[in-house]
């Protein structure tokens, strides 16, 4: 256990060296970056500039002050404000993010395994079409396209929600809807599938043959086993929700860590690109590491020292 | 009961009739266009997809306005006669550009597919087939790469590189053939221990040989489908990227650029929006439930 | 002695989509208390069909019950639906499966799986259920049972899982256990013991069995009477000695001279059937087993069999027995077993259409 846990630690830290090494050396590549020092800067931004990443100093000790400063959990000043710096920002728009995208995962999981389980337990049955359409046009319709119709019709025009803002529950609805749309019909697609698949197994068969009925059947053995496959799908899951909050914060105007990064994408403010970006890499890689070691204590099959489902 | 007595002559085992009793054996890919084509949904997804691929090799000569030509005494005028979609606000044929806007889509998403498929199918097949440490190499490669958060990689490229269609599928491809691969390496390894495959390497065929006869095609179904379903996800990507200002610069027009200029005007000029993004679904959806088809048929278990 | 199961003329087909497969075709056996009845024959005969459509477990669709009815203990259990079923199910009948690695949940405890037949069929406290779960468990020959019920699947052997299995089965004390090839996956010597611990519960609790099996070998240890199926239907069936001593069925003589038996080490005479079973979407005219058959006649392409009685206990369903037919030698392999049975009568005689 200890061991499994240890080795997918270093995993993880060699894969965030990697985005952090890519992260620096692409943006010194790019055109107008700060680096480079072509540009005329206010003079304030350059001397924190100079402070943080030492530009004078030969590229090889700017990388190891990165690397150590990242160590400490400092992701640098800002290019474009002289203000702020990227941890101003996170600490900032993480917390109203991370409201959103959790609300977003509690909506896709629950509607979408109800959709999937009753898609499967009425196969091909009426039940089954309605919920896979929804699901295939869930898949379809990309999150801003979503977003910007839900806005439109719910909020603009028929005033059931707030049309943006960040004030209230109610202001939450509506862009948690929009982001969990996409990842919905995922798990609603993929709880079928592995619904149909238990269903077919031998030991349902062996469950009805005991005497139980339809439901106890569903409870107690099917269900459980056909969400382990969902319990995976939750690392590109949470990345899913992660990448849709930008749109989403931005069309609903919502101040999270989201809006943040898509401005500074357009102000093309390199510094706090490459801030955010090593900052969302390393939540997404940790919460994979943690479905990844929750998974193996709700599966009674894999033993986490081998990392392997065992027979 | 009234039998004649000639019948009870013992004549024996009929072989002719044993060959013709046992089940008529449909060659497998047969089988597959048979299963396939009763999959209603999947052939509503052939029939829009072949409609929308007519559109957009002759929709931009069905009218006699051009994508790129600004027009500024008719902007944002609304579809009718002269302008079948309307205009956009530089007073653009949305009709021109909805087809325009087509090639370009489909073209990033079958590219990005092609991409990764010549990718993944050399990774994986090498992988699989030398097998050992190169595989473990190789494949822990992969993994180190799969495990980086795919849009944000694509965000940054586009941010580095600078918006062309070249960076795009570029930055699309740039973890997506490790899907591929992975699916090649699994066929290739249990196709290896397989006895033809034995068979033809104890015969000296070479590598190419037993990659092309063999392997390929008995790869071609997941394969297919991998592919057919990466087509949608990168119309997705390229929408998405537009919409954060990094997607293709004008006068280009594709689908995700012409949503994303259409969206702030949903009020008041919808049909800028509107005609775009029912062709990204559109075609998202016909991807979508061609590649879930194609799966459901090659999948045996599947049979009813 | 009184019947407990009689089924009469059972027909079933699964839609597929190449056509209708008639799975089982006009099967008619019975059984009595506390008797077992050994069911014989090759893959894909018909065998796991038949005995899930006793419990009403085959899938529905595709499958269908097309005709002909199941009394147990008198009730057609063809009418019953599925909530009356759940009473009988693992209450009245129970089913050991063929295959012990996938018949059970990887994700549910062993016990937990145990005591949910009892909960359901007993009314017992989840305390009590549990101990007689360690009983049961101890009962089948489970070493350490307390330890054992708190386990899941995959730490079972295979032969352990089959006889967590016979737990379930037994766990409320069924009227008739269906044990479908019980020991197919398992090895020789584990085989035997299961056989063995079958055997004996049986005489405790007596318990009727219909035992599944396409090893012969195995059937003259277990069973009372045999019944050999071939392609959906049965046809020859009698007691032990009548189908293993005076064999009338050339298909029955078939799998008698593919048998290896302990008198006989001369392995050049182990003859494999030729051929392969007929396809059950379009069954052939005629007798279904003639095109594989070396003393096939003329009106075996033509004419579908009827049952013919050799004795008060002995069917077998083919024109070999037809007062016209010529007399014909059964293979040197079954010959030399041949005895003459005291019960058999003077002639065959033909079985009316109805009446089995
Ligand atoms: N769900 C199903 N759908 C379609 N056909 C089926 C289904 N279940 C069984 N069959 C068919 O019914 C026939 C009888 O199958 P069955 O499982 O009863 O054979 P069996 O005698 O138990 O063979 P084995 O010794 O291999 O277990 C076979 O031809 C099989 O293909
Ligand atoms: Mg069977």
């Amino acid at each position: 256990m200890a061991k499994y846990i240890t080795k997918r630690l270093l995993y993880l830290l060699f894969s965030l060296y990697l985005i952090i090494t890519a992260t620096f050396f692409l943006m010194r590549l790019a055109p107008g970056n700060p680096f480079t020092g072509e540009k005329q800067l206010p003079p304030e931004i350059q001397a924190s500039l100079n402070e943080h990443y030492g530009l004078n100093k030969p590229w090889y000790v700017q990388y190891g002050d990165y690397l150590v400063k990242i160590a400490h959990w400092d992701f640098g000043p800002s290019f474009k404000y002289n203000s702020r710096t990227v941890n101003d920002l996170i600490n900032d728009g993480f917390p109203v993010s991370l409201f959103l995208g959790v609300e977003a995962i509690l909506i896709a999981l629950a509607l979408g395994t109800l959709l999937g389980i009753i898609a499967a337990l009425k196969h091909n049955k009426w039940q089954d079409y309605g919920a896979m359409i929804i699901a295939v046009l869930g898949i379809s319709v990309p999150s801003f396209i979503m977003a910007t119709v839900l806005q439109y019709f719910l909020a603009i025009k028929w005033h059931i929600f707030p049309v943006a803002r960040w004030d209230s529950f109610m202001h939450t609805i509506l862009p948690a809807l929009a982001l969990a749309s996409t990842p919905m019909a995922f798990i609603a697609r993929l709880t079928r599938s592995s619904m149909l698949e238990v269903l077919a197994n031998d030991y349902i068969r062996t469950a009805k043959s005991k005497g139980l009925g339809q439901t106890a059947i569903t409870i107690k053995h099917t269900i459980r086993n056909a969400l382990l496959p969902v319990v995976s799908y939750m690392g590109p899951l949470s990345a899913g929700i992660v990448t849709g909050s930008f749109v989403i914060e931005k069309i609903f105007g919502i101040p999270g860590l989201g809006s943040h990064f898509v401005m500074s994408i357009s102000n093309r403010d390199y510094t706090v690109i490459m801030g955010v970006t090593v900052f969302y890499s390393i939540i997404l890689l940790s919460a994979i590491l943690l479905v990844d070691i929750a998974y193996g204590f709700i599966d009674p099959r894999i033993k986490l020292t081998s990392g392997k489902k065992g027979e | 009961m009234e039998i004649s007595k000639e019948k009870f002559q013992i004549v024996g085992t009929r072989s002719t009739e044993a060959e013709k009793i046992s089940k008529p054996s449909l060659s497998f890919w047969k089988d597959v266009s048979i299963r396939f084509r009763k999959n209603k949904l999947a052939m509503f997804g052939v029939v829009l997809l072949i409609l929308l691929i007519i559109m957009a090799i002759f929709g931009p000569y069905m009218t006699k306005f051009d994508y790129r030509t600004n027009n500024l005494v008719n902007t944002n005028k609304p579809p009718g006669s002269m302008h079948w979609f309307g205009t956009d606000d530089l007073g653009r044929d949305v009709f021109a550009r909805t087809w325009q806007g087509a090639r370009i889509s489909l073209f990033i998403g079958i590219a990005a597919a092609a991409v990764d498929f010549f990718i993944g199918v050399f990774w994986g097949g090498l992988a699989g087939y030398k097998g050992g440490r190169i595989d473990e190499f190789m494949m822990r490669f992969a993994d180190v790469l799969w495990g980086i958060p795919y849009l944000l990689l694509v965000i940054l490229f586009m941010v580095v590189m600078g918006q062309s269609l070249g960076t795009m599928i570029l930055a699309m491809t740039i973890t997506g053939w490790i899907n591929m691969a992975r699916i090649v390496r699994g066929q290739v390894l249990s196709l290896k221990s397989q006895e033809y495959v034995l068979a033809s390497k104890t015969l000296g065929a070479g590598l190419q040989r037993i990659m092309g006869k063999h392997l390929i095609p008995n790869t071609m179904g997941p394969i297919l489908v991998t592919m057919t379903l990466t087509v949608p996800s990168a119309i997705f990507t390229e929408a998405f990227l537009s919409y954060l200002g990094l997607g293709l610069t004008p006068p280009l027009a594709s689908w995700g650029t012409m949503a994303s200029d259409g969206l702030p005007a949903i009020k008041y000029y919808p049909w800028r929006l509107f005609f775009p993004a029912t062709f990204i679904c559109l075609t998202i959806f016909a991807f979508n439930v061609i590649g879930d088809g194609l799966r459901d048929a090659l999948d045996p278990r599947l049979r009813k | 002695m009184e019947k407990l199961l009689e089924v009469k003329n059972l027909e079933v087909s699964f839609q597929t989509y190449g056509g209708e497969v008639k799975a089982v075709r006009g099967v008619s056996f019975d059984l009595h208390k506390g008797e077992t009845l050994a069911i014989v024959g090759e893959s894909g005969s018909g065998k796991s069909v038949t005995s899930q459509t006793i419990m009403k477990l085959i899938p529905m669709p595709p499958g269908k019950i097309k005709g002909g009815q199941i009394l147990f203990n008198g009730e057609d259990i063809v009418k019953k639906t599925d909530k009356q079923m759940e009473k009988i199910r693992g209450k009245e009948i129970s089913m050991i499966f063929q295959d012990p690695m996938t018949s059970l949940n990887p994700t549910m405890k062993i016990g937990r799986q145990i005591m949910e037949v009892l909960t359901k069929h007993q009314n017992m406290s989840t305390s009590t259920a549990k101990e007689r779960a360690v009983e049961l468990l101890r009962l089948v020959g489970i070493p350490m049972p307390e330890k054992r019920v708190i386990q899941y699947p995959h730490e079972f052997s295979g032969g352990m899982r089959q006889r967590a299995m016979i737990a379930i089965a037994l766990a409320a004390n069924p009227k008739l256990l269906i044990a479908d090839e019980p020991t197919t996956a398992l090895d020789v010597t584990i085989q035997a013991q299961i056989l063995e611990l079958m055997k004996d519960l049986q005489s405790k609790m007596d318990t009727s069995i219909i035992f599944i099996t396409h090893d012969l070998g195995v059937v003259a240890n277990v069973a009372d009477r045999v019944a050999v199926m071939y392609a959906g239907q049965i046809v020859e069936m009698g007691t032990v000695d009548e189908v293993f001593y005076d064999p009338r069925h050339p298909y029955t003589w078939g799998l008698l001279a593919s048998m290896p038996s302990l008198d006989n080490d001369d392995k050049s005479e182990l003859a494999a059937i030729p051929g392969t079973p007929p396809d059950l979407i379009h069954p052939p005219k005629g007798d279904a087993f003639a095109a594989r058959n070396q003393y096939a006649m003329a009106i075996d392409f033509e004419e579908e069999p009827p049952m013919f009685q050799i004795s008060e206990t002995h069917f077998a369903k083919t024109w070999l027995l037809h007062p016209d037919a010529p007399k014909v030698e059964p293979p040197e392999a079954v010959k030399r077993r041949m005895r003459k049975l005291a019960s058999t009568f003077e002639k065959p005689v033909l079985v009316q259409e109805g009446k089995s």
